[in-house]
């Protein structure tokens, strides 16, 4: 076939270095055929193959996965003695869609995970209320339930981007303490009103069961607003690495601040100024000075695939996929860009797009073989825009440790490897 | 304009109907009330002003010795870090390239250094310190960072008056101004 009887050529391209129509997939249905592929006629067995011969295994009670996927997990990371403050990232890299599974949601622990008996525990709620008072597990779930499906972010993620040189990361290593799940759970606002909160209640301190009590302050607006105590995960009790049976969720903010295996809620005049919103989660600035209480996480978002450490099976048509969040909302839009930044292509956002959850985002791309930097560039419906590292460092220096949302480079070289860049 | 009054009132029924839907939720009232002492025995928060500080007492040296013996293994000689934080030094090095952040140099508050330990220190024993070992061990990072002397006895009343060097050194976000 001649390039020019090639359908991919006739795709109106929409920005430099092969980056094609976002619908271009839905355009046209040859495209793929017409595109390089890796799957020969010899490949193909000559006749029905060994797995369709024999029974298979009888069902399971509770379902593991197929063991030729066994290699997708998480990183966890923890340096001894101190096992248990650690973390394991979700494996971007390997996953599509929106939802993480429960068994790959990211971890951060501040003293290790809990081995909590729901029978045995309890959630006070005191401090400036008329009635203190005391729930457990069944009893929370009695009470009205809400879901929905929003991403958590832990707002140390993307931190090797301060890195004067690009570390050899991947989008599990880079950005993997980012994670997306459906929470079911009981607003607070409901426990709250029957404890019945005094005028001068303007925030609260949420406490942790587990050994190193975590605890964050969080002002009132946000409780009101759309914070839950969660009990479900993806229709499940929550994983006890991610707060069974019982944690605070604060959409769209730092996941510090939805403090897991909750235990306590006082509810206070100002903020408990405690060791985790001061010493650590507080945004260190060139000038010396710390900014407290940046709770909203920013807009963002990141290639998935290709991403770090894979590797490009030779020119052709390529699917770029990533995701985009913002703690304001919704993502309005995506851009692509295969030339470091210099021309931008808009991504097709297939859908559902929810607030203040993972939006999966998708381009066609021809690549032509030659080296490629390519980066992703989210837009939220508040009209915010996901900055470039030089923009973002220049405002904050390279000290200030969380929050870091800026764009993020993958370089694909000529021999296909896959790697973090700056551009 | 009739027409209009119409709509318009019936653009209020409609809201307050609608608001009075989202007030409606609530629960099935399920709480159990709380004791004054089960309160007291859950509530070991101490905000900045030192409410809620227990009783007792600790000094410097008697700080020392509990340092030694329980964190040192993971945080230095003199609070100079190890397998963990640093908790001394680092004065004047925020607003460099090499920003080293310890009680000394960055914490904000005292109050905050008795909260922390008490709750969540020593990392593998956390929750076995009796309110005098954590005066003592409060007055022993103060004293290492230059903040309080050596003849310092905190307790209750003392450690809300003390200044931390970087007090000042704080904003909050936009979000909560």
């Amino acid at each position: 076939m001649s390039d020019s009887d090639n359908p991919v050529d006739q795709i109106e391209a929409v920005a430099a270095n092969g980056l094609l129509h976002r619908r271009a997939f839905l355009k046209t249905g040859t495209l793929l055929t017409a595109g390089a592929t890796f799957l020969t006629a010899q490949a193909a067995p000559p006749e029905l193959d060994a797995w369709s011969k024999v029974p298979g295994r009888p069902p399971e009670a509770y379902g593991n996965r197929s063991e030729y996927e066994s290699d997708v997990v998480r990183l966890p990371g923890f340096s001894p003695p101190a096992l248990g403050a650690g973390a394991s990232r979700t494996p971007h890299g390997s996953l599509e869609g929106m939802i993480t599974p429960g068994a790959l949601h990211f971890e951060r622990h501040h003293n290790g995970i809990p081995n909590i008996n729901p029978d045995e525990h309890r959630l006070l709620i005191h401090g400036l209320v008329d009635r203190p008072l005391i729930f457990d597990l069944e009893s929370l779930s009695r009470y009205p339930l809400v879901s929905r499906i929003q991403f958590l972010e832990c707002s140390g993620n993307s931190r090797l981007l301060d890195a004067d040189q690009p570390v050899d990361g991947t989008a599990q290593s880079i950005h993997g303490l980012l994670s997306c799940s459906e929470w079911t759970g009981v607003p607070l606002s409901i426990l709250l009103d029957e404890a019945g909160v005094q005028t001068e209640g303007m925030w609260i301190l949420a406490e942790g069961a587990d050994s190193s009590l975590m605890t964050r302050s969080i002002p009132m607006s946000k409780v009101r607003d759309d914070a839950i105590i969660a009990i479900y995960q993806n229709g499940e009790r929550l994983r006890p690495g991610n707060g069974y049976p019982m944690r605070l969720f604060l959409p769209g903010w730092e996941g510090n601040t939805s403090v897991k295996w909750l235990r306590r809620i006082k509810v206070t005049a100002g903020p408990t100024m405690t060791r985790d919103e001061t010493s650590k989660y507080s945004d260190l600035r060139p000038d010396g000075s710390a900014r407290l209480f940046s709770f909203q996480m920013g807009v963002k978002s990141i290639i998935t695939s290709p991403s770090g450490q894979q590797t490009m099976r030779g020119p052709g048509l390529y699917q770029i996929s990533g995701l985009a969040w913002t703690g304001a909302g919704r993502i309005s839009r995506v851009e692509v860009s295969a030339d470091g930044g210099r021309t931008w292509g808009e991504a097709e956002l297939p859908g559902p797009v929810l607030s203040k959850a993972l939006t999966r985002f998708r381009m066609p791309w021809r690549w032509n073989g030659g080296p490629a930097l390519i980066q992703s560039r989210a837009y939220d419906e508040t009209g915010a825009i996901q900055p470039t590292r030089t923009a973002l460092i220049s405002e904050r220096g390279t000290q200030f440790n969380y929050h870091n949302h800026a764009i993020q480079t993958w370089l694909v070289s000529a021999n296909g490897e896959v790697s973090n860049a700056y551009s | 304009m009739l027409t209009r009054k119409v709509h318009v009132c019936n653009f209020i029924v409609l809201n307050l109907l609608l608001c009075s839907f989202a007030l409606a939720q609530e629960g099935p009232g399920l709480g159990v009330p709380a004791t004054p002492e089960q309160v007291a025995g859950w509530d070991i928060s101490i905000d900045p002003e030192g409410e809620n500080l227990p009783a007792g007492s600790g000094t410097v040296a008697q700080g020392e010795a509990i340092y030694d013996a329980q964190c040192f293994a993971c945080h230095g000689q003199n609070g100079e870090g190890a397998t963990n934080d640093r908790l001394a030094g680092g004065h004047g090095s925020l607003a460099t390239a090499n920003a080293t952040k310890t009680v000394g140099s960055y914490w904000p508050y005292a109050t905050t250094v008795f909260d922390y330990v008490r709750r969540a220190m020593p990392f593998s024993q956390p929750g076995t310190l009796s309110n005098d070992e954590v005066y003592a061990l409060t007055a022993y990072l103060l004293n290492i960072n230059g903040i309080v002397d050596e003849t310092t006895v905190l307790n209750a009343e003392t450690l809300p008056l003390i200044e931390m060097p970087n007090r000042d050194g704080f904003f909050w976000s936009a979000e909560v101004r």
